[in-house]
């Protein structure tokens, strides 16, 4: 992904943890829980809230008011995160994350953002030509469907809450959690019953 | 460059206790993106004056308040390690097409907006 560090970045980097840690600011131990929870956070951990959401009405509600409070309660450590807010698509209402002004993008359950998602070219088309966007996604909205870009300017973050797709009926939380991708979090793509699947 | 996503003062789990903030605007409010540039102002101190969290494209534009999002202490001055004061964080929809002269009617912008960005949109405003 990113280049290997520079010798003189790692011992700038020795310098300022020595002196965090003498400031009483930091334990050795918080770096290392942090670069643990950081590692394990990735597309799963939302798209099992999603599964989940589609399953359990009580814990949709519960993620919809309050999206830190139930990934906390999914194990992910929210400590130092800011808020997660999760974003209801409807049946006429499709959602689409982007932060204009930098990358913005909720770590704690998506990991780390998509290089394309950090670009220049996103970030400015995103907001003024969503639906060119999508397109060159592949993603067609329905006819009537309206497009909501949020854009994550501030404080909180931002993930999608994509509708269930069709055909679906009596699956598990394992099998509709592997529908939801990175992008469909995103709001770029929806959540597709794979073509042979669907076939069966 | 990126936003600190580190920060342990706020917003952990905080939802309930944030939103007991004094806010001016409610939800369904109709206000205005302050028309203001202070990125076009250095400060006598030939420090960088501004870490604006509003986007351009709104400035001026008339929107909807959504939702009181919670009380967050100033980007404007922890950017710079400056004192921060607490200020309410709305969500406020626009209207996209008149933005960009594209998108189709109905398509919206959702965009948090901080509380010393907004003003009460004139009449003429609301009736637009």
């Amino acid at each position: 992904m990113s280049a290997p560090a520079r010798p003189e970045s790692l011992a700038h980097l020795e310098k300022l943890l020595a002196v965090l840690s003498a400031k009483g600011l930091i334990t050795a131990q918080e770096l290392v829980d942090r670069q643990a929870s950081t590692d394990r956070a990735s597309p799963e951990i939302g798209a099992r809230m999603v599964a989940r959401a589609w399953l359990d009405p009580e814990w949709r509600r519960l993620l919809l008011a309050n999206g830190a409070e139930a990934a906390e309660r999914m194990g992910v450590s929210m400590a130092g995160a800011p808020p997660l807010g999760v974003l209801e698509d409807k049946p006429d209402l499709h959602h689409l994350v982007v932060c204009t002004l930098c990358s913005c993008y909720p770590r704690a359950v998506l990991g780390y953002p998509p290089s394309w998602y950090k670009s220049f070219e996103y970030r400015s088309r995103a907001v003024r030509e969503p639906r060119a966007v999508l397109a060159e996604w592949g993603t067609q909205l329905a006819p009537g469907v309206k497009l909501r870009v949020v854009d994550s300017t501030a404080d909180f973050r931002w993930m999608v809450l994509p509708l269930r797709p069709e055909g679906t009926e009596g699956w598990s939380e394992d099998q509709l959690a592997a529908l939801v991708t990175r992008d469909a979090l995103v709001g770029v793509a929806l959540p597709r019953v794979p073509q042979a699947i669907a076939a069966e | 460059m990126s936003a600190p996503d580190d920060r342990r003062a706020e917003g952990h789990g905080g939802l309930n206790r944030l939103r007991q903030a004094v806010n001016t605007f409610q939800a369904g409010d109709r206000v205005r993106v302050k028309y203001l540039w202070p990125e076009r102002h250095p400060q006598p101190s030939g420090l960088p004056s501004a870490h604006i969290r509003t986007p351009h494209y709104l400035r001026g534009r008339t929107g909807t308040v959504q939702a009181v999002l919670g009380s967050f202490r100033n980007p404007e001055d922890l950017a710079f390690g400056r004192p921060a004061p607490q200020r309410v964080l709305y969500h406020v929809l626009f209207d996209q097409p008149p933005i960009w002269n594209e998108g189709e009617a109905g398509d919206s912008l959702l965009v948090e907006i901080f509380e010393h960005w907004l003003e009460p949109a004139t009449n003429q405003e609301k009736a637009a």
